[in-house]
């Protein structure tokens, strides 16, 4: 019997959608090989974290809520999550790939003395044991592995799994083990910068306006790109280039080392499409392009490409969006 | 103060990556090697700490074959003070260079490790968090500031996270992972590399170090990502719009 163990994600109390990824990566490992999962919810005052996910077939919710666990700190979360692996016998652990799951539980892996594979794209069963797909190389070369040992660990991709569909039964919500005293006490948080923006987050939101290079300036951004974002609705995403210059803030950059998004609509504005950036948002569904330069790489992936100064086109398209 | 700094040999972030015809491997002939960026910038940095405390040793490790020497001598001459190299011929996953790391740690006592968040070859983005939970030390990760105590006793890291800049504090010492904001790594001077010729560079095998460098994960085989097809030019913006609305139908 397998026992399977799905980290929560939230910010703030708000659940990150992309946990429905890793719970749906869960329940397919189920399906497929007999088992069971848990989830396992961190935090403070988390008790709407915990319900968002107790209809997806979970035999427990498990909630380890207190002050001291109100900023995801690796050094006790990744604790808590080997002591509870190891108490209920957990030997698939997964999250979302995220900052806040690549932090933490290459951490609770080496306590298990585990493997660990990161943006994985697929698992299929393979007698008693996995085959998983991920992806390397900025995503250019997907790898089919094996990974040896009793315990493993997982961040999943969560373009590569659907939401599963909420069920009526719920699974119930039990405290998790959490001995505060024995925490570890080796890192203190200090302070966060988040500014909030009001829009959707790129990796949860159905269309996402991202800019590039083209854009000179933040009041030119937030014009152009921010203005057909609101317009549709849609979250905001940027290049590197414009992070590095302080055009954007750093959670707005996709790509290799940046967030990956797989939106229903990608529209790309004056971005070269750098094979990094490519990298984060190359699996969305539709990609449309706007670009002065013909021989722009971002041309090969987009569905749509018109040819164009971004400063005049977007304007037009804003006030056409507004006729309709 | 002594500070760690690994460095991988990965392909360099120009080169195009193939696979080769058996799915074994990548296609080498032709390939340029290269610090991993991230590691280059974890040594900017611990260069940088070094002029700020006025003497520090700074140790570059690499695990691999004889050809991780070159990228070892590169860190040199950016101005390390010695290098050791682990012989290893076969690839070694996160958790096995965690082991070897955590091995080189407990004999060179140092008071920091920097190191890249990821190698830009496998992305894994682990080998820092797994080393600082085998040796029961603090992490700071994708850190694009540092700014460590007068005394050495702890470090401020703002750190990139999905949810914004984080500020956090970090017992010393620590392993600290460097992300791509933190610094431009210096270009490599001739004078450097004259000097680089002179520094030690050890050659030690995980034997020496008491690891079994096994890796857990097993590679079956390499595959080239499905390559997405390049689709229309539209000329107006009325026949983009009318394209997503009708077409794709996702306005």
């Amino acid at each position: 019997m397998k026992n399977l163990l799905v980290i929560a994600e939230h910010d703030c109390g708000q659940l990150k959608l992309a946990t429905l990824a890793a719970i749906a990566c869960a329940k397919k490992v189920c399906a497929d090989t007999g088992g069971q999962f848990e989830i396992l919810v961190l935090g403070e005052a988390v008790s709407g974290v915990a319900d968002a996910v107790t209809g997806y077939g979970a035999t427990n919710v498990l909630v380890g809520d207190h002050s001291s666990l109100k900023y995801p700190l690796a050094d006790k979360f990744a604790y808590i999550i080997a002591t509870v692996a190891k108490e209920h016998g957990s030997t698939l652990i997964l999250a979302a790939a995220s900052t806040f799951s690549k932090d933490i539980l290459p951490r609770a892996a080496a306590l298990l003395d585990a493997g660990m594979l990161s943006d994985v794209t697929a698992v299929s069963p393979d007698g008693d044991d996995f085959v998983f797909d991920r992806v390397m190389y900025a995503g250019n070369v997907i790898a089919t592995v094996k990974l040896d040992g009793p315990v493993k660990v997982l961040t999943v991709r969560a373009a590569a799994f659907s939401a599963p569909p909420q069920i009526e039964t719920k699974s119930p919500i039990i405290p998790a083990n959490v001995n505060v005293e024995s925490l570890p006490q080796l890192m203190e948080f200090v302070s966060r910068d988040a500014k909030p923006s009001g829009r959707p987050d790129a990796t949860e939101a159905r269309i996402v306006v991202s800019g590039g290079r083209a854009l000179k300036n933040s009041d030119d951004f937030e014009r152009i790109v921010g203005g057909l974002a609101d317009k549709l609705g849609a979250a905001v995403g940027s290049s590197r280039a414009l992070v590095d210059s302080g055009i954007t803030p750093n959670t707005l950059q996709i790509g290799q080392t940046g967030k990956v998004v797989a939106p229903e609509l990608y529209i790309a504005l004056g971005m070269s499409g750098a094979i990094q950036h490519l990298a984060g948002m190359k699996d969305s569904k539709i990609i449309a392009a706007v670009n002065t330069d013909p021989d722009a790489p971002i041309f090969e992936v987009a569905d749509y490409g018109l040819i164009g100064d971004i400063y005049q086109v977007v304007p037009e398209l804003i006030a056409k969006l507004e006729q309709s | 103060m002594k500070i760690l700094v690994p460095l991988k040999r990965v392909p360099d972030p120009d080169t195009k990556i193939r696979v080769n015809a058996s799915g074994s491997g990548l296609e080498t002939d032709g390939v340029k090697y290269a610090i991993n960026p991230f590691d280059a910038i974890a040594l900017e940095e611990a260069l940088r700490l070094r002029d700020q405390v006025g003497t520090a040793e700074i140790l570059v490790v690499s695990i691999g074959s004889a050809d991780c020497q070159e990228q070892l001598r590169a860190g040199l001459a950016m101005g390390a003070d010695r290098a050791m190299l682990v012989r290893h011929d076969a690839e070694v996953d996160s958790l096995a260079v965690a082991k070897l790391l955590a091995a080189i740690y407990r004999r060179e006592q140092p008071n920091l490790v920097l190191m890249g968040k990821q190698a830009i070859d496998n992305d894994a983005n682990q080998a820092g968090q797994m080393l600082a939970a085998l040796l029961g030390i603090g992490q700071a990760t994708f850190i694009s500031k540092l700014a460590v105590s007068a005394d050495a006793a702890k470090a401020i890291c703002c750190r990139e996270t999905d949810a914004g800049l984080e500020s956090v504090s970090v017992a010393l010492p620590a392993v600290i992972t460097a992300d791509l904001r933190l610094n431009e790594p210096r270009y490599v001077t001739a004078l450097g590399i004259m000097k680089a010729k002179k520094k030690p560079l050890e050659e030690i095998t995980p034997a020496d170090l008491g690891v079994d460098p096994a890796s857990r994960t097993r590679l079956l085989k390499l595959s080239l990502a499905p390559k997405r097809k390049a689709g229309i030019r539209v000329k107006t913006v009325d026949e983009l719009l009318k394209k997503l609305r009708e077409e794709a139908q996702v306005i």
